[in-house]
């Protein structure tokens, strides 16, 4: 799997998802429960606005510093003996962790949960390698073993199953026998878990931010097991999105404010690892070795661009949270591994728009996305943009929209046409009025009336009212 | 205050399908001592295509805006979605010399409609009376982008018989969002049918908004549906007595 998830169009994925009410049951009352605590989180911290901002501004500076910061942290992890390795595209990663578990003969790798794993599509090559992967994520724990279910958001990857739905996979694949609780699911989980982790060969996590100035890497999670992950295994393998870098712990520790709040409503997550290369003499723990593969994979050709803002993610899924559209349709529909708002302004960018052009178009620009970011990514503004680009740039947009945004544009700008229009309008939706509601409209109408009513256009319109009212003196 | 020169943006929606909108704001306006000013030559202010991407085919009706309302002192618009267009140009005409700073001029003096009552004219109670139960459908545009979100709760608060019942989830969108309402019909239907049901909850008799589309979107679908709720733009509403 990598970042696209399916074949199916983004029409289809949409009706097949929004027939599934468990699914939807489940998104709206995580989403509920979710914004709440993210409300409750902000409120606490008190200005909120001014934090806000400031993560925007570490986020610009990174972005527009990135050559210096990835520098200077490949410079300081190597100087500790860590390996770096920039990947250019998805397969240079993959294929450059094949060899690092291939040279170890490693069979049992470990995976603390991360997302551009899955955009690289890390698994399935290992899995093809002959490897056994393991999750260690709840969530991710889930899925796999549900015959490798897509995450279907961005934190919480299997937010589209109820607790039941998970009661079930866990007794099909894992003989459980108890409730749907889930303290006792969870418990069950960590069993079976902890016993792969002593046995692991290689330990695979993601990053939340490099810190450039130490040549470490911080790690976010609500269950311990990235820190599990890092610590046992002899072979430790860091997987990065080249933009996830802070110059200072001082950056560091705005952000992961900034992350847990967002995320899950928390002032701090349960644990916070911080990675600094291999063991060194003296140490207790720690691996033996230790590779950090910072991915591109299309980033850089985001920077510099009108859609640079969107490399300030720091994936906290506020804005899928937030989401009416994510709400009904959930994760599956948008076809990438990230969904929501972000998904739909950057996976376009990452994986083309062959694919993926529905999505910018899968949002009212209602902006709830953008009053949630914690960095303030616009991204009601960077869903508009791909909107220009398709239909200007690419000019990828329909024939007939063309033609009648055409008309549209010289109609609306042209007083006779427009009072000519207007004023026809009425009798020209004579035939197909009633009870002045329109119920089986024609043509562009008719989408419109199959849900809904429209009204009829007014026989004596707004501005011939203030004619004649003027005429008469008006309130005078 | 008396006698502010109010130059109207009615807006399309209202010019053809919402009259009475139009003239329970002029009413409203009046009432609180402006003269009101309608500028013929105003049009569409180009949102559908501009949204839909079409920046380009969307200029001239933007221009054109601007040229028309260019020696208004105030300009009133009954549409937080509206305002906040007119508040746009200046962004989208960043890069041209001539139409930005002109665009800038109309965005400074922009006002949705309860912003302008309460904000300028420093009034909060309007005198309107209405009996019944209603609850409020805030848009986006409106709280989100222009962030007028206390003005029309103060004014509907002094509206002497009304009683309010919260509209649950009010923050989510209506699923009007211009031609998503089409484009993506599967959708937006699901996202007025919630909207719908909300307010069904609040067993209120009016639903109450600031915005024509939105309305119109949920006003439709509650048709649709039958029973239906009054829903009432909030000029109306302030106009009732
Ligand atoms: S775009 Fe903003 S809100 Fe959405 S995941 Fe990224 S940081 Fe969080």
């Amino acid at each position: 799997m990598a970042m696209k998830i399916g074949e199916g169009k983004f029409k289809e994925n949409v009706n097949k998802n929004m027939e599934d009410t468990f699914m939807r049951g489940a998104v709206a009352s995580a989403q509920e429960r979710l914004r709440t605590r993210r409300l409750d989180a902000a409120e606490e911290l008190g200005n909120w606005e001014e934090w806000r901002s400031h993560g925007e501004e570490i986020r610009q500076h990174v972005l527009n510093n990135l050559d210096y910061y990835l520098h200077e942290l490949a410079e300081n992890l190597q100087k500790r003996g860590g390996h770096v390795f920039f990947a250019a595209t998805a397969d240079e990663a993959t294929g450059y962790i094949r060899e690092v578990v291939n040279a170890k003969g490693g069979k049992k790798v470990l995976k603390a949960k991360s997302m551009v794993t899955e955009e690289i599509g890390l698994n399935q090559v290992l899995e093809e390698e002959g490897c056994t992967v393991i999750e260690t994520d709840l969530g991710e724990y889930i899925l796999q073993l549900d015959e490798h279910d897509p995450p279907s958001h961005i934190v919480a990857p299997a937010l589209h199953k109820n607790k039941e739905q998970i009661r079930d996979v866990f007794s099909e694949k894992l003989e459980y026998k108890m409730t749907s609780k889930p303290e006792e699911l969870a418990l069950h989980a960590r069993e079976t878990l902890r016993q792969e982790f002593l046995t692991a060969d290689i330990g695979i996590t993601g990053c939340n931010f490099a810190i450039a100035e130490s040549g470490s890497v911080g790690l976010v999670t609500n269950e311990g097991n990235a820190g599990l992950v890092s610590d046992l295994p002899k072979t430790q393998v860091v997987v990065m999105g080249m933009e996830r870098i802070v110059p200072t712990f001082e950056e560091f520790e705005v952000l992961v404010g900034l992350l847990t709040r967002s995320a899950v409503g928390q002032k701090l997550t349960s644990y916070i690892t911080a990675l600094s290369g291999p063991r060194e003499e003296g140490d207790v723990d720690g691996p033996e070795e230790f590779h950090l593969v910072i991915v591109d994979n299309g980033r850089s050709s985001i920077l510099g661009t009108e859609f640079q803002s969107v490399l300030q993610c720091i994936r906290c899924a506020a804005c899928i949270n937030v989401c009416p559209v994510y709400r009904h349709i959930g994760g599956h529909s948008y076809n990438s591994i990230y969904p929501g708002p972000i998904g739909a302004v950057l996976t376009p960018l990452l994986g083309g728009y062959d694919d993926f052009k529905d999505l910018p178009y899968a949002s009212t620009l209602c902006a709830a996305c953008t009053d949630a970011c914690p960095v303030k990514i616009p991204l009601h503004e960077l869903l508009h943009k791909h909107r220009q680009v398709i239909v200007e740039r690419e000019g990828r947009a329909p024939i007939s929209e063309k033609l009648a945004m055409k008309a549209f544009g010289l109609g609306a700008a042209s007083n006779p046409m427009y009072a000519a229009g207007s004023k026809m309008a009425a009798a020209m939706m004579k035939p197909f009025t009633k009870n002045d509601r329109i119920s089986n409209g024609p043509g562009p109408l008719k989408a419109w009336t199959e849900i809904r009513e429209f009204p009829a256009p007014n026989k004596e319109r707004f501005r011939d009212w203030f004619k004649e009212y003027e005429k008469g003196g008006g309130n005078q | 205050m008396s006698n502010v020169k109010v130059t109207l943006f009615i807006t399309c929606i209202v010019d053809m399908f919402q009259a009475d909108v139009g003239k329970a704001t002029v009413e409203v306006l009046e009432r609180l001592g402006c003269d009101i000013e309608f500028p013929m030559g105003q049009v569409c202010c180009g949102q559908p295509a501009y949204n839909s991407g079409y920046v380009e085919e969307s200029k001239d009706a933007m221009k054109k805006m601007i040229a028309t309302f260019e020696n208004a002192e105030v300009v009133v618009t009954p549409s937080g979605s509206c305002a906040t267009m007119f508040k746009e140009y200046q962004h989208i005409f960043h890069d041209d010399p001539v139409w930005r700073p002109r665009a800038e001029k109309l965005a400074a003096k922009t006002y949705e409609l309860t912003e302008f009552i309460v904000n300028v004219l420093k009034v909060e109670n309007v005198g309107a009376r209405l009996k019944g139960v209603a609850t409020y459908h805030p848009s986006c545009h409106m709280t989100r982008l222009l962030g007028v979100k206390d003005a029309p709760m103060t004014l509907l608060k002094n509206v002497e018989g009304l009683r309010f019942e919260p509209l649950p989830n009010a923050h989510n969108c209506c699923g009007f969002g211009g031609t998503f309402s089409v484009k993506m019909g599967n959708i937006s239907e699901q996202m007025v049918d919630e909207k719908v049901d909300s307010a069904e909850q609040t067993k209120a008799d009016f639903l109450i908004g600031a915005d024509g589309g939105c309305l119109m979107n949920i006003g439709g679908r509650m048709e649709r549906r039958g029973k239906p709720i009054r829903v009432m733009h909030i000029a109306e509403v302030l106009n009732s007595r």
